[in-house]
């Protein structure tokens, strides 16, 4: 469907469906862009779009983050992360802190950065905070071969991997979510493709729109939605054509389970959900920060009134959880939903706290 | 969750490529897009390609963006 | 003569206890961190009438003459950057604080503290720059001090300066003559200092070719003024950027503003830095740019006195004050949608998500 904003924001408005409609957008990056373009202005009220979680930093477990501080008292070690991650508050701390109190901490832009760094460093342990979805995860299996391969042995990761399509089905199973539609995540389809989300369609009869970043593309796949809902149909349709085959990057998929297997994972505010982590294959296991690093393990606990699961899991907008803007807030977030720059609570806190 | 950008190879090297957005030129790996070509725009990571653009879909994106919004000067 | 009413200066933090047990690198980066140790410790020490305006530059009255005086320190890193060294940086940033108020700079004073270590050829390109920049600027360094602290006490050299001006009867530039119908302006394209700092950091491996704005805005102000008298307020935007600028002032003079996204001039290399490490430019640093608030039935005529100056050849008009408020800075989007500007909690971190 090829379209400008102006007649979509009209087809909107003039098809709009009679009863409220929730579409889930799993994505930060897409929480993000309709909150900053101000989309939710545009769009009419009875489509509702609530944020998923698609936050891969939302949804690391306090205990992660507890453990990764702990190995940096521990052990001497450099840590290298993504800048997301730094003031995702733990238990008692955060990387942030604890840089700040000296511990070796240092933000790099691509994990690739971090293996050079052990390359060029053989005396420093180096372990880097490998955290992400599908997107990200081929780019840690890259930097693992290698470091397999050219024998980089001061290197290792912390392994926070988890998959998307395992989280989209736990919440079509959980009776108090009210999904209509899903917006998908479109980098992390440029990966997977798209037959990943056939069954959400297939089975649950629910329409899944593959989508870009720009308004345009955001606007024209809740377009596509509200078209395959009046028409009672349920397909998973790639807007962001440009990018998503269908089949994805099969390289990058070859790559990811060349060097990981499935396993459980534990997500913030949702729990485990099996199938959905990954763990190093055993030729691989010589990079394990977990295994080589040992520290005693830290039983995730959520904050007090922490309402974060159930926003990201869409049954509550980030104003109707009581510790909005109240006590949690972005200099003092209570849970990942508002550290994450990306996560539903701060994207909401940013741009649409008050009423313009 | 996944912070990508589109950029343009202007230089290859096994599998490092030069790419340039905005006129900003960095060295990326492409190991993950090995069809990758000379000229060609891809999608970029965290340093790394992780999937060619299809040239005639991004177009016609971009037009109806310049349409909307008219002819923008920077 | 007129000196503006000491109007009621609302503090970003109101009267709370400073909380935090470590300085941290957010206390320093201009955003609500800072603001927390400013209102919150420094003013609780030594705070008064004066001080606590928190204005970039002070005013005095001297036996009928009135001074503006400031001070600042300087710790970039690294300190040979696109487009200047942190001595440049040095003479800029006093002579921006000080034209904030309108004043002519008179003077400044220059202390260093150097690392035991510094190669003194770095040394001397500094000096250089410094002495390139003085006398661009026609002004005179007429005090200054040396320290020489042993090897990983300080990273190579820190720069302290104050300077001082000589402020005209009859102008009177503060956020608190402030008007709603004023028209904001600034003099170019913003976050271009912060972004030349980061594209030359070996880590992130750009090659672009961004440079600092770094550059004494004295000319400019001075063209400026001779163009009108009405000219409300002044600030430089520098860390925090031009989002934290529009922030301090809409509070400070109970107004809320309109910004059009639009018409932020921003160039193309800054989106490419900004967009490959997901930061947002309204809140990276500048070092050449100057706000302006000004009547709105002088707007044109400003405009036009900061084009013809080579330090104002980008300028635009990118918002206006609407109305007395509590502060709120509206942003009018490419879409014509509306959202609230707020504080940067503290520094952008690179992000992939």
């Amino acid at each position: 469907m090829k379209s400008n904003i102006k007649e979509l924001v009209e087809y909107l408005n003039n098809n709009k469906p009679d009863h409220k409609i929730n579409i889930m957008e799993v994505c930060g990056t897409h929480t993000m862009a309709i909150s900053r373009y101000g989309l939710r202005q545009l769009i009419p009220e009875s489509i509702n779009l609530i944020s998923g979680p698609g936050c891969p930093v939302c949804v690391t477990p306090a205990g992660d983050i507890d453990s990764i501080i702990e190995i940096a008292g521990k052990y001497e070690v450099s840590i290298f992360t993504f800048g997301d991650i730094l003031r995702v508050p733990g238990s008692k701390s955060s990387l942030y802190n604890e840089r700040s109190e000296g511990k070796d901490i240092n933000i790099c832009y691509s994990p690739a950065d971090a293996l050079d760094f052990a390359k060029n460093n053989p005396e420093r342990k180096v372990i880097f905070i490998a955290i992400g979805f599908e997107t990200t995860i081929p780019l840690t299996s890259v930097i693992i071969k290698r470091a397999y391969r050219e024998k980089i042995n001061n290197f290792y990761i912390y392994n926070t991997h988890k998959l998307i399509p395992e989280a989209l089905e736990l919440l079509l199973l959980d009776k108090e979510v009210e999904i209509d539609a899903f917006l998908c995540p479109g980098h992390v389809s440029a990966i997977i493709g798209s037959k990943p989300y056939n069954f959400i369609a297939e089975d649950y009869h629910i329409p899944c729109v593959i989508s870009g970043f720009e308004p345009i593309d955001i606007l024209e796949s809740i377009a596509t939605i509200i078209r395959q809902i009046n028409k009672d149909i349920s397909e998973v349709d790639i807007q962001y054509k440009r990018v998503v085959k269908e089949e994805g990057n099969p390289t990058a998929v070859k790559l990811i389970y060349e060097v990981f297997d499935k396993s459980d994972s534990v997500w913030r505010g949702l729990g485990n959900i099996p199938g959905s982590g990954l763990k190093l294959k055993k030729k691989f296991l010589k990079f394990d920060a977990k295994t080589y690093f040992p520290v005693k393990r830290f039983k995730s606990r959520e904050p007090a009134g922490c309402e974060c699961g159930d926003v990201l899991k869409g049954i509550k907008k980030p104003a109707e959880c009581r510790l909005f803007s109240k006590i949690c807030k972005p200099e003092n977030p209570v849970g990942p939903c508002m550290v994450s720059s990306e996560g539903s609570c701060a994207a909401y806190y940013k741009y649409e706290k008050l009423k313009v | 969750m996944c912070l990508a950008i589109p950029a343009k190879i202007i230089k290859i090297n096994k599998n490092i490529a030069e790419v340039e957005s905005y006129g900003v030129k960095k060295e990326i790996d492409i190991s993950l897009t090995p069809d990758a070509k000379k000229g060609n725009f891809v999608i970029v990571h965290a340093g790394f390609a992780i999937q060619i653009i299809d040239k005639k879909d991004a177009a016609t994106i971009q037009n109806y963006w310049k349409e909307y919004l008219g002819e923008k000067q920077h | 003569m007129t000196i503006s009413k000491n109007k009621k200066i609302i503090k970003i933090i109101n009267n709370k206890k400073f909380k935090d047990k470590i300085i941290q690198l957010s206390h320093g980066d201009g955003g609500i961190k800072t603001g927390e140790l400013i209102n919150n410790l420094l003013l609780k020490y030594f705070g008064n009438e004066i001080l606590n305006k928190l204005e970039d530059s002070a005013v005095l009255n001297c036996s009928g003459k009135r001074i503006a005086y400031t001070t600042d320190s300087f710790v970039v890193n690294p300190i040979f950057f696109p487009g200047g060294d942190i001595g440049k940086l040095s003479i800029c940033g006093t002579i921006n604080d000080l034209v904030t108020t309108g004043c002519t700079p008179v003077a400044m004073s220059l202390s260093f503290i150097l690392e035991e270590g510094f190669p003194v050829p770095d040394f001397e390109k500094i000096l250089y720059s410094i002495k390139n920049t003085t006398s661009d600027a026609k002004l005179k360094i007429v005090t200054g001090d040396t320290k020489v602290v042993e090897k990983g006490s300080a990273d190579k050299i820190f720069i302290n300066t104050s300077g001082i001006g000589f402020l005209g009867n009859n102008i009177d530039i503060s956020p608190c003559k402030i008007e709603v119908g004023d028209k904001i302006m600034i003099n170019g394209g913003i976050a271009e200092h912060g972004t030349a700092i980061l594209s030359s950091r070996k880590e992130f491996n750009f090659k672009t070719s961004l440079v600092s704005d770094c550059a004494p805005l004295s000319s400019l102000v001075n063209d400026m003024l001779s163009a009108s008298k009405k000219i409300h307020a002044l600030r430089d935007a520098t860390r925090g950027g031009l989002a934290s600028i529009l922030f301090e002032l809409a509070r400070a003079s109970e107004t809320n503003i309109n910004i059009y996204e639009d018409k932020i001039p921003v160039k193309k290399e800054v989106r490419g830095i900004c967009e490959f490490l997901g930061l947002d430019p309204l809140y990276i640093a500048n070092e050449g740019k100057m706000v302006v608030f000004v009547d709105r039935k002088d707007a044109d005529k400003v405009l036009q006195a900061m084009k013809k100056n080579k330090y104002g050849k980008d300028s635009r008009i990118i918002g206006e004050v609407t109305k007395k408020g509590e502060g709120l800075i509206i942003l009018i989007t490419e879409l014509g949608t509306k959202r609230i500007l707020d504080l940067q909690y503290s520094e952008q971190l690179p992000r992939i998500c």
